[in-house]
């Protein structure tokens, strides 16, 4: 009983990294309805740019995490936002108005550019992400074991998914968001600035994609520049699976894809750990491709 | 019966092919494994071209294909103990390729079919994932060395077997686009709608592509194992795929020619450039990006004529 309770803490905190880069999938399909396949790789630069700056950070609060932590954090998202946005203004913008599968083979390049140029620049070779959470035990009973980490991430994740909440159904430009996904066209007639609107998306699933990065990094310290390649992956079926385009089905597919990922490690075999999300892609595009929470949108002429 | 050219073409393949393997041992190793590197990347750059460039369904699973014809042909021959030279050896490779093609091909129809209901970044996410899945039952399948690769296959791969079949996939290819079977392909490329409205059954065609493309790669799979020798899933893993895909981009995408020159510029190009080597995938990754946006129907294709009503900047909803 301990044990499934132990799984599932485990598997919410992975699923709660999941849904914050999911949540940056969904928002840039939302807005310009094509899947940025190179935002798994803006997560991996979000764990190199902490990677780099922890060892600077911390010796100027004295060795104290906790004050360090979100200097780093905070950095590092916005290194990704500028990143996100000058991938947008030099690769997407140009190719607005052509073929959905030309944007798609560009985001692939994109995608293969960070992952073999991230080679190049940090390294091939894994390195260890430094500890940024003070490490302790929450709960330890006899075989229930909560740490910090998985606290700190949980609760981090939810608190930016509130954030983004707020953002989006709150504020201006997040109305000017919702609007823009809605229709294009008709926004712009009512004065709203696309170009700014877009640019706002990709600033804000790019940070999302550094803080997931950041909370990853703290539970699997291991980085390397292919580090992105699954993490993303597993996120974009997390927000296929709530529906692509829906915030509160990102969430709730990373959770799910969190979890799911965690029982099938630890009750059947960690060799599966890649190929599991791919079957719950396969199963939801075949028998409900418009996600748990999506809604449906017929094909038109 | 009047000899078509393609025909021609073909049995002339076939026997100077066949000849080849007469001198190929005369020729420095090293060029005779780039030389049958480029004719199997070919094969597989071809036949990706018939499911992304003709039917335009974008894949990205290839390597998976090529997975199962390389552990089917090698399970095959090891358990028939084929050894190089017998005579033997002859038809019991044929039958250990043709079987890794038809073992793909049925893998393309399982593929083929939720392709019918999903399309561009789906399809293309789904098929990764599908070659994905492929790699990793491989791994955790005991009989096929899982993880530490199948050891030990005869190398039985010569210029003739993999020559006569890029000269098959060239026929196929050439044949099926001049046919009105095949221009139903480019039909359902250009516009899925239309198509179907003057009665072509785009499932048929998105089916007969997966499931020919996945053939030869299959195949082109078999002939990768029996000249490596030693295989494992690592080599068939999404960045082969992702190599294939550039090289029919590159090439341009509903082109013969194009992507036979790219596939054969590409696999020479690294070996040229040795000291840039690690330089090989950041250049081809900036090369998908600058030609999606200056040249989107390759580097050896001259621009269709611009469709006049191409899809509106905004999509109204």
């Amino acid at each position: 009983m301990s044990e499934l309770l132990q799984q599932i803490i485990n598997g919410i905190s992975l699923g709660s990294i999941y849904a914050l880069i999911a949540l940056g999938y969904t928002m840039i399909y939302g807005i310009l309805r094509f899947i940025n396949f190179a935002h798994g790789d803006v997560f991996m630069v979000g764990a190199f740019i902490g990677y780099y700056l922890a060892p600077h950070v911390i010796p100027l609060f004295g060795g104290n995490l906790i004050l360090a932590a979100p200097i780093v954090l905070i950095v590092s998202m916005a290194g990704c936002s500028l990143l996100g946005v000058t991938i947008e203004k030099l690769a997407y913008r140009p190719l607005r108005a052509r073929p959905k599968l030309t944007v798609l083979i560009t985001a692939i390049g994109v995608s293969l550019f960070l992952e073999f140029g991230g080679q190049l620049v940090f390294g091939p070779d894994p390195k260890l992400f430094p500890q940024l959470i003070p490490s302790g035990t929450v709960v330890n009973t006899s075989n229930l074991v909560i740490n910090s980490n998985s606290i700190v991430v949980i609760v981090t994740a939810f608190a930016l998914m509130m954030l983004l909440r707020f953002i989006v159904y709150n504020t201006k430009i997040g109305t000017a968001m919702r609007a823009v996904s809605y229709n294009h066209y008709a926004a712009s007639l009512m004065g709203i600035n696309i170009d700014t609107v877009i640019t706002f998306t990709f600033i804000l699933g790019s940070s999302l994609a550094a803080a997931a990065a950041i909370l990853y990094a703290t539970v699997y310290p291991s980085i390397n520049p292919l580090m992105g390649i699954f993490p993303g992956l597993k996120a974009f079926v997390a927000a296929v699976l709530g529906g692509i385009g829906n915030l509160a089905g990102a969430a709730l597919g990373g959770l799910i894809i969190g979890v799911t990922e965690t029982f099938v490690v630890g009750y059947i075999s960690p060799t599966f750990r890649d190929a599991i999300a791919f079957s719950i892609l396969i199963l939801i595009l075949l028998f409900k491709p418009s996600g748990l929470l999506g809604r449906h949108e017929s094909e038109k002429v | 019966m009047k000899l078509d050219k393609s025909i021609v073409f073909l049995i002339s393949a076939f026997v100077i092919s066949g000849l080849a393997t007469t001198i190929e041992n005369r020729l420095n190793p090293y060029y005779f494994q780039i030389l049958i590197y480029i004719g199997i990347y070919i094969i597989l750059a071809s036949s990706l071209n018939i499911i992304n460039g003709y039917a335009g369904q974008f894949s990205l699973g290839h390597a998976g294909f090529m997975a199962i014809g390389a552990y089917t042909s090698a399970v095959i021959t090891s358990a028939l103990h084929v050894s190089r030279g017998s005579v033997f050896s002859f038809p019991a490779f044929a039958i250990a390729l043709l079987f890794g093609g038809i073992v793909a091909s049925l893998f393309g129809l399982i593929v083929g079919i939720p392709s019918l209901r999903l399309k561009g970044d789906y399809l293309a996410i789904t098929t990764l994932g599908f070659g994905e899945i492929i790699r990793v039952i491989v791994q955790n399948l005991d009989f096929l060395g899982a993880a530490r690769g199948f050891t030990g296959i005869p190398k039985l791969t010569n210029s003739f077997w993999v020559f006569s079949t890029v000269a098959l996939v060239i026929f196929v290819i050439y044949n099926l686009v001049n046919s009105t079977y095949g221009k139903a392909f480019l039909a359902v490329r250009d516009d899925e709608v239309a198509a179907e409205a003057v009665g072509i059954s785009s499932t048929r065609v998105k089916v007969v592509a997966f499931v020919t493309g996945a053939f030869f790669a299959g195949i082109a799979g078999g002939l990768y194992a029996h000249f490596v020798t030693y295989i494992n899933p690592m080599q068939f893993s999404f960045i082969k795929s992702f190599e294939i895909v550039v090289m029919v981009i590159i090439g341009g995408m509903g082109s013969l020619l194009g992507v036979i020159l790219s596939a054969t510029l590409l696999t020479i190009l690294p070996e040229a450039l040795r000291g840039v080597a690690q330089y090989r995938m950041v250049i081809y990754s900036l090369l998908l990006v600058i030609i999606m946006i200056t040249r989107p129907q390759g580097l050896f294709v001259k621009r269709r004529s611009i469709k006049k009503n191409a899809a509106p900047q905004t999509e109204l909803s």
